[in-house]
């Protein structure tokens, strides 16, 4: 064993710094060992779907609370759901990073616009996010819908709107788009799944 | 997946290439896993990285970028010139024996019919020999030199072990070895599976990638059966859902085609929708078309579509052209578009050539964002430093951007990979103001329902006339749309054999799809999810998660589409005469006089084996098709090199010009011009992702910066040495279009390949980081990618393409 | 018998006896290395689990991020890649504490109850008591603890005692996608290590084996490497790691010795203590031997 003069005082110092003054009455706490609470005692527990990769992992939400009137639910943990066949409560490093999305600092919050030509974002309300949007819509869907083409063949087509799908939304989501926008004549919309 | 992810473990050999399972799907890939643990499966990895997937595989296979068709032909070629393939079934279930026009042809890397003007085919030579009632001739003893069987053989006859390892720069005895493992597939007791994602489908031939192996599955017999199939890792936890519903311009949803300005009328539309079967006693699913759509259209227009008025047929707008993603922003670019919405879609980041995508953005009027999170487009027009350098006063474009809810704060159903449709419930409200995607589509809607109303405008009648059955109109409930989706019966459904028995009840939820009518009686949103919500509830939501069978297929977990069937044409995994071919792992079999086991039977439930119906029920020839007329580009795959190649020509076809990269592949004026050549840009470069990251969502999420914080690149030793990078140090990567700088990460896990006697390094692209987010700010890598796609999905070639590389 | 025993068998610095008549399963955590595909999910979910976050770092040219445990990391992959026979192999090792039977920390530990060890075999730092001297760090063959900057207490791996407590695996393991990780009592590990051994050498790896060093008494973080002969491939796993000699002596010969020295050394510390915080007490006696140490 080859122990130099330094190790040798770093052993003897802080090994008795630390335990003589314990003996002495100074201890910084009565050393009781004690684990650290389990956090999801009483949270409540809400299932859920991973809503990252295709293989969609049931996913187990942890809210505070347990759905009383006055008690807001904030979520605190999520993990795999060990019921669901596939993930069998496991997760990848994105899905166990799931409550980092869920409360991350660039969630949006409130409607916004930023002006033609200008460097800033302005919060607007809903009222006013989705009345100019329409107007945008509606006064070029006017414009530019073709009811029949060069041969007469009525076409309903509105081609100067676009519109892209999110494959994260749900299936509800999809359809009720898809329904919303074959109704306003739209051809050119796409989702993820060709990307 | 034809099947689905815990199936997985049921496979004797698993294939990871174009993916990397581990990475993308880790959570899917414990069933990999598990087989090895289990089965003593083996795990082989074709990839031009050693990947993840490969640190666990028991071989590792290299091959460049690009090549995949010339590496899986050779196989096809190997199974063939060796015998190694599942005689029965390839003569039984596929269209081997089917007699081809002898007018076609396959001359110099070209099939007949092809048109350099247009840069498409004439498909008409690449058709059945039809006899008088319209059937196939067919040569059973497969030696007809115009039938599949030996039209395929001399095809790939070309595809030798040298050409292999000439062309893709894998090691001849590494090639052969992958080969011999796959082989032994062929014994009807052993299966393979074949995990795929995007490394197949982001090429300038992707489907014809995917065809290649479907073939190779269809000559070993896997297809069907436990452990086989040909499976795609799909993205998104909804992706699949969201293909279903179809959100795409030219299918409606169930996959059916949209209108075009052909289609002059519902009768032409549905005739030329409606098959007639190509075989005797064929099932030719695709019959049942008028059904379908009819019942769409109830759903979607109710009470106003009647027969006098051909269901509101003209209340579906026609498709005049191309509308996928990459023909919408090259509209967008030539000024063609005014407004644009992106829904939870990032397509700055996404899509390939960033400069041309920021351009096309700056050109439209106004652009509506619908997020969660701050997305890069959202700010495209913002100065970001030198990840994005724009200024914002030449930007005219009014952007809004609605903040949306997250999976954690709605209730709704997902469809995973595997297509089984799973609910979710709500468990918080979403921060602040933001409200849920679906709320924002129904305000956007009754606003303009309201101001058309008001002030009249062009063509209100669909817009006015679509069915809002929701108890709260501007909250439609996910649950009452699910019901709208499953569908109901608008009238009494009596059974077509005996009248007086009422099959369902107007007004009640569709058992299944079966009972829909083209008669206007059924509504339906989605046909293939007809039973998700029968009378008896919502099955999507169902939790029973026992596996009587032990194959893992927990047949009442959620719902599987199509009518909770959970591995697809498993009638195959049966021989003619309905036994299994293998018996440990039985899907199905033909027993007292009809079809059941452990799944849905994918055939009519009293075919009798003597009727010979075909298992492939979705093509009204009954078998599966390895030569394949629907294709755009050719009824057999054939390896082209990606549009940006290390090499001066095809080597399969060095001596013809149009015959290097697919000849049917899209290219805008433009675009080609900023294809960069070998000369300038001596690297190939593919971009793909790392198992810390989710695409462009997971840099906003404070843990997984932690575990992957900062844009690097891979590249191999040899060329970091020749440039004289070292690990760590920053670089700049170059294309043809733009430029990105990261940190270069020398590895082992790239090699140069040798490639007929040429080395190619590869550099390995991650694509996850941008200007917004909470890991350290990047580059968005598609600012590298070329504006070109695969000929029939039209899906970016960001697989392969060509860059350079130096100290930054 | 019970896995999730929180009785304590040992305590650091503490010369009562522990209670001894309860009879409770060891757990342990096993590594499959061979499963694992270094996706991190163990990083996130400990984190995550354990309310911790630390900072986002930067690429340094390899996967390891963190590139190194902190105080704040209490797991982290750690990737190499092998090249031998013309055959790569990329072997990664989640590195962290190995909870081992005889764990050095806890002898090397000064301060009272600072480190415990459980009936079931975890050892857990107790912070509240913990005075920041490092000597756990002294004292772990594996060189884990880790002191914070923040409140300049050790931090190390609690195996989920929380979890463990009510019946739960930790978090690492039940996230782990391929099963790399798994957790019930030492015996089973044992048992499900000689299945995956097996299987190994079934593929070609003749050495595969356990890790389950004796110089530690064993631990209750287990591997199972295809290359038990040379654990060192694997980003350095010590192939007989011990206990610290320092450690041995600080419990032997030097103790006694040093107790001449006690009353003095008491009075400089707490001096600090009562001035500075414990914190400030190694820290500073440690600077002075450097000075001492240098000239």
């Amino acid at each position: 064993m080859q122990l130099t003069r330094r190790q040798f005082f770093k052993v003897c110092a802080a090994g008795m710094g630390g335990s003589s003054i314990a003996l002495m009455g100074f201890s910084p706490a009565p050393a009781l060992a004690e684990v650290r609470a389990f956090k999801l005692a009483r949270a409540t527990e809400t299932r859920n779907m991973c809503p990252y990769c295709s293989v969609s992992c049931g996913v187990l939400i942890y809210t505070v609370g347990d759905k009383a009137k006055n008690a807001k639910p904030d979520i605190i943990h999520i993990e795999g759901d060990p019921d669901n066949p596939v993930n069998r409560g496991t997760l990848c490093p994105k899905g166990a990073g799931l409550l980092d999305m869920v409360k991350s600092p660039n969630r949006l919050k409130y409607p916004q616009v930023r002006e033609p030509g200008s460097a800033e974002w302005k919060r607007i309300s809903w009222e006013e996010a989705i009345e100019r949007i329409a107007k945008h819509m509606k006064a070029d869907r006017d414009a530019s819908f073709i009811e029949k083409n060069e041969k007469g063949i009525t076409v309903n087509r509105w081609n100067t709107f676009g519109f892209l799908a999110s494959s994260a939304a749900s299936n509800e989501t999809g359809y009720l788009t898809h329904k919303v926008l074959r109704a306003l004549g739209c051809v050119a919309f796409e989702t993820q799944a060709r990307i | 997946m034809t099947n689905h992810w815990v199936d997985i473990k049921n496979a004797d050999l698993i294939i990871v290439m174009g993916g990397n399972a581990a990475e993308a799907h880790p959570c899917g890939f414990k069933w990999v896993v598990e087989a090895k643990k289990e089965r003593k499966a083996k795990l082989v990895v074709c990839d031009p990285r050693f990947t993840r997937s490969a640190a666990v595989a028991d071989f590792y296979a290299p091959l460049r970028p690009g090549s995949d068709i010339a590496f899986l032909g050779g196989v096809i070629n190997y199974l063939l010139t060796h015998d190694k393939i599942h005689h029965e079934y390839v003569k039984h279930y596929t269209n081997a024996s089917f007699l081809i026009n002898p007018d076609y042809k396959f001359e110099e890397g070209l099939f007949s019919g092809y048109n350099p003007e247009k840069r498409s085919y004439d498909r008409t030579t690449w058709s059945y020999q039809l006899d008088k009632d319209g059937y196939v001739k067919v040569d059973e003893t497969l030696s007809d030199p115009h039938c599949v069987f030996q039209l395929m053989k001399t095809h790939f006859s070309r595809y030798t072990p040298e050409m292999v390892a000439q062309v893709c720069g894998t090691p001849k005895e590494a090639f052969l070895k992958v080969c011999e493992w796959i082989a032994e597939t062929a014994a009807p007791d052993k299966t393979m599976t074949i995990l795929y994602a995007l490394g197949w489908t982001e090429h300038s031939k992707g489907s014809q990638i995917i065809r290649t192996m479907a073939m190779i599955q269809l000559l070993l017999g896997n297809i069907g059966m436990a452990g086989g199939g040909v499976n795609a890792l799909r993205g998104h936890a909804n992706v699949q859902g969201i293909t279903d519903m179809n959100l795409f311009g030219a299918t409606l949803p169930g996959y059916l085609s949209a209108p075009t300005d052909a289609d002059i009328d519902r009768k032409t539309y549905l005739e030329k929708r409606t098959p007639k079967a190509l075989r005797p006693n064929q099932m030719n699913f695709p019959q049942n078309f008028p059904k379908w759509f009819t019942s769409l259209q109830k759903a979607f227009y109710g009470d106003h579509a009647k027969p006098e008025n051909d269901f509101c047929y003209d209340w579906l707008p026609k498709i005049d052209g191309a509308y996928d993603t990459m023909a919408i922003f090259e509209r967008m670019h030539q000024g063609k578009m005014t407004g644009f919405v992106c829904q939870g879609y990032n397509p700055l980041a996404s899509i390939p050539n960033k400069r041309k995508v920021a351009d096309a953005l700056a050109k439209l009027k106004y652009l509506v964002i619908i997020d969660p999170l701050a997305t890069d487009t959202s700010e495209f027009w913002k100065p970001h430093g030198e990840y994005n350098e724009v200024d914002p006063a030449k930007i005219q474009t009014e952007v809004f951007r609605l903040p949306c809810a997250l999976f954690a704060e709605e209730s709704g159903s997902f469809t995973n990979s595997g297509r089984v449709i799973q609910w979710h419930w709500k468990a918080a409200d979403p921060p602040g103001e933001a409200k849920s995607d679906i709320e924002i589509i129904a305000a956007l809607y009754l606003k303009l329902k309201a101001m058309y109303a008001k002030e009249g405008g062009v063509f209100p009648e669909a817009l006015m006339g679509i069915t809002w059955p929701y108890r709260i109109p501007h909250k439609p409930s996910p649950e009452e749309l699910l019901m709208e989706i499953n569908g109901k019966a608008l009238a009494d459904l009596t059974d077509p054999k005996d009248p007086t028995k009422v099959l369902v009840k107007a007004g009640e939820q569709l058992p299944n799809f079966a009972v829909l009518r083209d008669d206007g009686t059924t509504a339906c949103g989605n046909w293939i999810y007809a039973g998700c919500w029968p009378q008896a509830g919502n099955l999507t939501a169902r939790r029973d998660n026992s596996d009587p069978s032990g194959l893992g297929q927990t047949p009442n977990w959620g719902f599987a589409w199509p009518a909770n069937r959970r591995i697809i044409y498993n009638r195959a995994s049966c021989d003619p005469s309905g036994k299994p071919w293998d018996p440990s792992r039985a899907v199905i079999r033909w027993s007292g006089g009809r079809w059941g086991g452990n799944d849905v039977p994918d055939m009519r439930p009293d075919a009798a084996p003597e009727e010979g119906v075909g298992p492939f029920i979705m093509n009204p020839e009954g078998v599966a098709r390895l030569f394949a007329p629907a294709m755009v580009d050719g009824p057999f795959p054939e390896h082209y090199e990606p549009f940006e190649t290390p090499l001066d020509a095809n080597p399969f076809h060095p001596n013809n010009p149009l015959a290097k990269s697919n000849p049917a592949a899209r290219v805008y004026k433009g675009d080609m011009e900023v294809f960069g050549t070998a000369k300038d840009f001596p690297y190939v470069a593919t971009t793909y992702r790392l198992v810390e990251h989710f695409h462009y969502w997971t840099k906003h999420a404070r843990a997984n910066a932690v575990v992957q914080p900062e844009q690097f690149v891979e590249i191999d030793e040899v060329l970091a040495k020749e440039k004289g990078i070292k690990n760590g140090d920053r670089v700049k990567i170059r294309s043809m279009r733009g430029q990105i700088k990261a940190v270069a990460v020398v590895t082992k896990r790239i090699r140069p390949l040798d490639v007929g006697g040429k080395k190619v390094h590869v550099i390995g692209l991650p694509t996850h980081w941008g200007f917004k987010g909470v890991v350290k700010p990047g580059y968005i890598v598609n600012t590298l990618t070329p504006y070109v796609g695969d000929a029939n999905s039209h899906t970016p070639e960001f697989k392969a393409f060509l860059v350079n590389i130096e100290k930054a | 018998m019970a896995l999730q025993s929180l009785d304590i068998t040992r305590r650091s610095a503490t010369t009562t006896p522990a209670p001894a008549l309860r009879q409770t399963t060891e757990v342990a955590k096993l590594i499959d290395v061979s499963a694992c595909i270094g996706c991190k999910a163990c990083q996130v979910a400990c984190m995550e689990w354990n309310d911790i976050r630390d900072e986002v770092g930067n690429c340094v040219g390899v996967y390891d991020n963190p590139v190194d445990l902190s105080a704040k990391s209490w797991t982290v992959m750690r990737f190499a890649e092998v090249e031998e026979g013309g055959r790569l192999q990329w072997l990664i090792r989640k590195d962290g504490c190995m909870h081992c039977a005889d764990p050095g920390c806890l002898k090397a530990c000064p301060s009272p109850g600072a480190i415990i060890q459980y009936a079931n075999g975890i050892v857990d730092f107790q912070q509240e008591n913990c005075i920041g001297c490092g000597y756990c760090i002294t004292g772990c063959p594996f060189n884990i603890p880790r002191i914070a900057k923040e409140d300049g207490k050790a931090y190390k791996c609690t195996l989920c005692s929380d979890r463990v407590a009510v019946g739960q695996a930790p978090a690492c393991v039940k996230s782990c996608p391929t099963g790399a990780l798994q957790f019930g009592s030492k015996e089973q590990m044992k048992d499900y290590a000689d299945k995956r051994i097996k299987d190994l050498k079934m593929r070609g790896f003749e050495k595969a084996g356990l890790y389950d060093p004796p110089g530690v008494g064993g631990t209750h973080v287990m591997y199972v490497l295809h290359h038990a002969d040379r654990p060192e491939l694997y980003s350095g796993l010590p192939p007989d790691p011990s206990i610290s000699p320092l450690v041995s002596l600080w419990k032997g010969f030097a103790k006694p010795l040093a107790t001449v020295a006690m009353a003095a050394v008491a009075l400089g510390s707490l001096f600090h203590y009562v001035i500075k915080g414990p914190n400030e007490v190694s820290k500073k006696l440690e600077d002075e031997l450097e000075k001492e140490e240098s000239t």
